[in-house]
Parts: C-alpha cells; structure tokens; sequence
C-alpha cells in the first residue's frame, strides 16, 4: 500500500486535486470487555484518565479508517480529503465509530497529468463520470 | 444495615473528593508544563494556511483522551442539577480532556510545522445503566502541514518580533 494522504481539509495542501471518486466511509462496533469495565468502574471513583477505553477507542478509530483506506484504494484514489468522525452509542457498553472523508486522486500542481487528459497511466478518467462529482 | 450503606456512601464522598483533587491538581499541572513545550507549535481551525510557506507534505493527526470523573464531583453535580446553573465540575473535566487531547495530536507529530483545521469531537461514554455523565471522550484531529525547508519568506509571527 502506498502511503494514502488523509486530511480534514477542503483540499491536500500543496496537491490538486485531479479527480474526485465520491464519498468512502468506514466504521466498526465494538463492545467494552469485562475486564476493562471494571478497572473503569475502579477508576470511576477517584477520576483521571481511563486508559483502557482510551486505547479501545483509538483501536477501533484506527480500524474504522484502515476500512475506509482500503474503500478508497479500491477506487484507485491516493487520498481522502475532508474527514470526519462521529461517534454514536449503539447500546449501554458499545459504540460505533464511523469515519468517512471524498476519496480523491492529487498529484503535484506542475505534473504533466493533467484533469481532463484521457490518457493518463493511473486512475481511470472515466471514473469521475461514473460516480457523478 | 442502613449505617452501613450511608457509611460506604461517605467514605466514597471523602475518597472522591481527596483522590479526585490530588488527580485533577496532578493534571493541570501536567497539562500546563506540556502546553509550555508545544507553545512555538501553532495548532489553527482556519482551514487554509495564513503565510506563504511552500507545503512539503500533510497528513491526518489525531488524538484523544477519555477522561472521568470522580465520585464527589458527580454527586455535586447531581445536586446542582436540582437547582441549576453552571456546573464547575463538569467544565473543568471537559477542559482536562480537550487539551490532553489537543496536547497528545501534537505529541504524535511533534516534527509539524503547522496544525490547520483543528476539531473536536465530545462523546460522552455511558457507565452502565444510570445515565449519568460518567466520563467523556474527546478527539481532536486536524491536518499537520510540513513546510518545505527551502521556502523561507514567511510572515513573521508574534513569537518573532
């Protein structure tokens, strides 16, 4: 895999933007352990830091954004712009974490590739059609 | 039967609201000595970069923190919810966990140049079956912009005057 550009922004900064594949998302449910409530509920008490959803959450936020990667890769984009995160409570003691970002393809502002030649070696220009951006 | 109930519910009051403090006071002050060395990392919600620096790369930053309460604040708050009005124990805890939050993004790329676009995101993690407050995630996330090394003609900041 090459490296895929994430970020929140409108665009990649330093990059064009040369064809849009339309929105990507990816998102995981996961369930707090036993184990893990009970040294919360400990923690609960005296306040701080739980350390044990912290990493939880981080896991899952992690593997929410390698599902929506691999969507975009799919796709033939190098990079998702414009990424958000919600997080919901599905019930008592499990969350979901849903990530999603416009998968796109960039490149440097000087290549000679450029938006609308049909004849580029990587991604496919008929794309854009396809999915109507 | 009953003593002893209203006496675990004391000792936890008391546990809460020693523990509690010491934690929280060992947080801020945590909290402030890292700010200190992050403060030349300027972190912006504006969605475009200001200067004229050319962008090397940009990348995804997150980072986040679940942060609870103790069981003193709780039970204050629940009282003040009786009357309303602003409830101190709560902001304070929002606070710990939006700046360790923010603090931890930048640890994770602590070679940035620049964060733009920062934005939080609260979510409130239910412990068990009351619904009370109990702990709360935040993430903060924004993209962290490396500048080319070459390209110099930046507008001075504040910090360089």
């Amino acid at each position: 895999m090459t490296s895929m550009i994430l970020t929140n922004t409108e665009t990649v900064p330093g990059l064009k933007v040369v064809a849009h594949f339309g929105l990507v998302q990816g998102s995981t449910i996961r369930a707090k352990s036993i184990g893990r409530d009970f040294m919360a509920g400990m923690k609960n008490l005296v306040g701080g830091e739980l350390r044990g959803y912290t990493e939880l959450l981080q896991e899952s936020r992690d593997q929410a954004l390698k599902r929506m990667t691999e969507q975009a890769e799919a796709l033939g984009a190098n990079a998702v712009i414009n990424l958000r995160f919600s997080t919901s409570s599905i019930a008592a003691g499990s969350a979901e974490i849903l990530c999603y970002g416009t998968a796109v393809l960039v490149e440097e502002p000087g290549s000679q590739h450029d938006y609308d030649s049909p004849s580029d070696g990587y991604g496919t220009p008929g794309a854009q059609q396809d999915y109507g951006v | 039967m009953d003593f002893i109930q209203i006496y675990t519910g004391l000792f936890l009051l008391v546990l809460g609201l020693v523990a509690g403090t010491v934690v929280e006071r060992r947080h801020y002050h945590r909290i402030r000595k890292r700010e200190m060395g992050f403060i030349t990392l300027p972190a912006v919600s504006s969605r475009t970069i200001v200067d004229e620096h050319e962008v090397l790369r940009s990348q995804l930053a997150l980072g986040s923190a679940v942060i609870s309460v103790d069981y003193f604040k709780r039970f204050a708050a629940s009282l003040k919810q009786l009357f309303g009005g602003e409830i101190h124990s709560y902001s304070t805890l929002l606070d710990r966990a939006r700046r360790e939050a923010l603090l931890r993004m930048k640890e994770n790329f602590a070679d940035a140049d620049l964060f733009i676009n920062v934005r939080f995101e609260t979510s409130t993690i239910s412990s068990g079956n009351n619904s009370r407050i109990g702990s709360v995630e935040v993430l903060a996330f924004a993209t962290a912009i490396w500048y080319r090394a070459d390209s110099s003609h930046a507008i001075p900041t504040p910090l360089d005057r």
